[in-house]
């Protein structure tokens, strides 16, 4: 029995794996393939899901309304990584090949998988896109020359917080011995912004206690409790996933004021502050684009994606913050095909042509009122040397139902960023025997 | 009738102690051994990069934890932490030493990691069972803490990840992303055979028999001569190389590039436990089949109904991986609680007979 039994699975195995050895390659039509790592499952699922779904309805947008990008078809194809760097690389070797002209660029959404595909993506010939998230130094172009982080990097964004809370206490000497937490992920995501803020610490006298919750993040009583012992006079919260709403929950339940806890751009989206109920009034959170649904975009997408069924929308998340995020980086990996094809015609580019519209992707401010995104983020101009353009911040808040926006854009501090970002990126060069490019 | 060894006579000791001594099972291991060495050249870079490096990663491992859990019978839920170990330190040794080959470096960092595995295994003399499996749940969350609070092991990168330096062997790259995805796979299956074939004779020799005798019973063992301490540290520190080495080689062939995280006890330590369990406990084979199932199952799963032409929701698809393929480890273990290895033989046991059973 046990030798049928043994034969039979063999041979199932067998065909199995014979299928996936040939899997057959598309034929050649017009059609631009972007592979899309997400993360629908596990801890991270609560931020995963909004952003997939903004991405899956752009380009789903793009091929209904417009026959996609100038008549060539958008094709994608999900991949579930669980926010979990080994599963993304599998993922990034699973779909760099597919399309007619392999991956066009990859968006990581997770700044672990993009360390990883860094080195990777440049052999390959895959350009990364990595907005707002990944590694910082890659802002400094003439050594990254496949990764891009627009708008503005953690780095920046950690200047652009320092910025407001200067101005909520009434001028950078003010912040003199004040205390201020950063609670972080224990991750390289997590970790990012500390450079920054300790130099700035030392330039500005206020004192900075670095609070580490480690992956998943469920469990932060203790991290919470060492808070209320500081009593800091501000948080700042780089986290992601489920530890962004346990944050939230616990800082609520030790009374901690709401409009002192500013999360960063990964930590202020409505499924963190939802669960919190009232106790998450009047929490900040940075950002670089609007909230809500009631953009041009969104009216599209409830008319062409969902046939005019807004229930249907909402239920996937449309307007959240970040689905709108998704969409405004769909937007710029799209703008940038465009930019593209203007070079090299309408028809499958390949990732090194992606490349080079990425480099050169100008979104005006009448382009945007095109695509039905004006007001919602700002006009971008990437260039060789400078692939973030430390575009400024905006500031949130959320009132019990909804995200408002403060009326003050942050422009980040250049003059102490920028050098960073070029000594790193040096460091990089040389330990990895890149000769800088001229830009 | 293709399976026999009727006929096969030995004429001397050292014939009769080969580690196949039927000429069917090592012509056999030889063909896989060979087929595995030439799969490169048809296989595709994915089937290489992301599946098949990870198996042969996997499976070292697996038998670096099944010397000490199988033959020692030392329960250890600290794999991850030791492959860390092995992984960090060959990081630290291939960049701050000039001119360090990688593969020196891959051995010395197991030499590190079977010295914190002896640290790690004192406490087995004391305690068993369960509670010893505490003490290394301990060193697991230690050595990662450690790895993630202290920036040397890191050469002080802020986002605390280690990438592995591009480094040749014999002029050809092994590490770093400009490494060929052949090159890194044949590094890895060369480390695998060599270890493979070091530990099925260090399990038939002196050193294996008293860490069988001292898992059996150890106070016999003691009765008869075989000194605890000695033993299980010898256990602690040659399954921990093996787990370093894995370690090392998951570094710098297969991820490039790695944080703590990626060692994690549910990244980790856990599958490479159940690898044993279902490839088989006290089994060299074993260990290799064990982690051939866990690592090609899923992906296995993923790729399957699209495979077939069936177009299903990404979470949905990835729930019903995890219930199959947990439905899948009950049933193996259900059909055969001692895993493949045994199945294996039974499966030897019907060929020698076939196709005349009795």
């Amino acid at each position: 029995m046990h030798f049928r039994k043994l034969v039979l699975a063999a041979a199932g195995v067998a065909i199995g794996a014979g299928t996936l050895m040939a899997a057959p390659e598309k034929a050649g039509a017009a059609e631009q393939f972007i592979p899309m790592l997400v993360y629908r499952t596990g801890p991270y699922a609560p931020s995963g899901i909004p952003v997939a779904n903004g991405f899956r309805d752009y380009y789903t947008l793009l091929n209904k309304r417009d026959g996609g990008i100038n008549g060539v078809t958008v094709t994608f194809e999900e991949c579930e990584t669980k926010y979990n760097t080994k599963l993304g690389v599998e993922c990034y070797e699973k779909l760099k090949n597919k399309g007619p002209t392999g991956a066009s660029l990859v968006n990581p959404y997770s700044t672990g998988i993009t360390y990883q595909l860094i080195p990777k993506s440049a052999v390959d010939g895959v350009p990364l896109l990595t907005m707002g998230y990944g590694r910082t130094s890659a802002a400094d172009g003439r050594v990254f020359k496949w990764v891009f982080n627009p708008p503005a990097t953690y780095w920046s964004q950690a200047s652009a917080v320092i910025k407001y809370i200067s101005r909520r206490v009434g001028g950078y000497d003010k912040l003199q011995g004040k205390k201020i937490v950063h609670l972080h992920h224990n991750s390289a995501y997590g970790k990012e912004a500390n450079p920054t803020l300790e130099i700035l610490a030392k330039r500005y006298g206020y004192e900075l206690t670095l609070i580490a919750v480690d992956h998943p993040g469920q469990e932060q009583a203790s991290q919470w409790r060492q808070i209320r012992r500081l009593k800091p006079d501000f948080v700042f919260m780089s986290g992601w996933g489920v530890m962004n709403q346990v944050a939230i929950k616990e800082a609520a339940g030790i009374r901690y004021p709401m409009d002192q806890f500013i999360g960063n751009w990964w930590s202020g989206s409505d499924a963190d502050v939802v669960p919190a109920g009232d106790g998450s009034k009047g929490y900040l959170s940075t950002t670089f684009h609007s909230p809500g649904a009631g953009f041009g975009v969104h009216a599209d997408i409830v008319k062409h994606v969902y046939g005019g069924d807004e229930a249907a929308a909402k239920e996937n998340k449309l307007g959240e913050v970040l689905y709108n995020r998704a969409l405004v980086n769909a937007m710029y990996a799209t703008e940038a095909i465009r930019t593209a094809q203007g070079k090299y015609g309408n028809k499958s580019l390949t990732g090194e042509q992606v490349r080079w519209g990425l480099e050169n992707l100008n979104i005006t401010e009448a382009r945007l009122k095109e695509l039905g995104m004006d007001g919602m983020v700002r006009p971008i101009k990437i260039s060789c040397a400078d692939h973030e353009t430390m575009g400024p911040v905006a500031i949130q808040q959320w009132d019990g139902s909804q995200w408002n926006l403060k009326p003050e854009w942050l422009t980040p501090m250049r003059d102490i960023v920028r050098p960073l970002v070029e000594a790193d990126a040096a460091q990089f060069a040389k330990e990895n025997k890149i000769t800088p490019r001229s830009c | 009738m293709f399976y026999r060894e009727a006929g096969q006579f030995k004429t001397s000791y050292q014939d009769d102690q080969a580690i196949f001594p039927i000429l069917q099972d090592k012509v056999a291991v030889l063909a896989l051994v060979a087929f595995a060495y030439v799969i490169p050249f048809f296989a595709n870079e994915y089937w290489l990069q992301a599946i098949l490096i990870q198996f042969l990663v996997f499976a070292l491992a697996a038998i670096g934890l099944n010397l000490l859990m199988g033959y020692a019978g030392q329960v250890s839920l600290g794999t991850g932490a030791f492959m860390a170990v092995g992984g960090y330190a060959c990081y630290k040794l291939t960049t701050n030493i000039e001119g360090m080959n990688v593969i020196v470096a891959i051995l010395l960092s197991g030499g590190i990691t079977a010295a914190v595995g002896i640290l790690f295994g004192l406490p087995s003399l004391r305690i068993k069972g369960f509670y010893l499996a505490v003490a290394t749940l301990a060193a697991q969350f230690f050595i990662l803490w450690l790895f993630n609070k202290v920036g040397w092991f890191v050469n002080d990168n802020p986002s605390g990840t280690v990438t592995a330096p591009p480094r040749e062997v014999f002029g050809v790259l092994v590490s770093g992303a400009q490494a060929t995805p052949e090159a890194r796979y044949w590094t890895c299956l060369t480390f695998l055979v060599i270890f493979a074939w070091i530990a099925t004779n260090l399990v038939r020799g002196r050193i294996g028999r008293s860490w069988m005798a001292i898992r059996d019973m150890d106070i016999a063992a003691e009765i008869i001569g075989i000194r605890p301490l000695r033993t299980k540290l010898t256990a602690f520190a040659i399954s921990s190389f093996y787990c370093g080495v894995a370690g090392a080689l998951m570094v710098f062939c297969w991820l490039g590039s790695v944080e703590t995280e990626a060692f994690d006890l549910f990244n980790v330590s856990f599958p490479v436990l159940f690898m044993i369990i279902i490839g088989g406990l006290g089994s060299i084979g074993g260990s290799i089949l064990g982690a051939a199932f866990i690592v090609l199952m899923p992906i296995f799963l993923v790729n399957f109904p699209p495979m077939i032409g069936i177009d299903i929701a990404t979470d949905f698809q990835k729930h019903i991986e995890e219930i199959i393929f947990g439905a899948l480890i009950i049933f193996f273990l259900i059909v055969e609680p001692e895993g493949f290895a045994r199945l294996w033989q039974i499966l030897r046991e019907k060929l020698r007979t076939w196709p005349f059973p009795y």
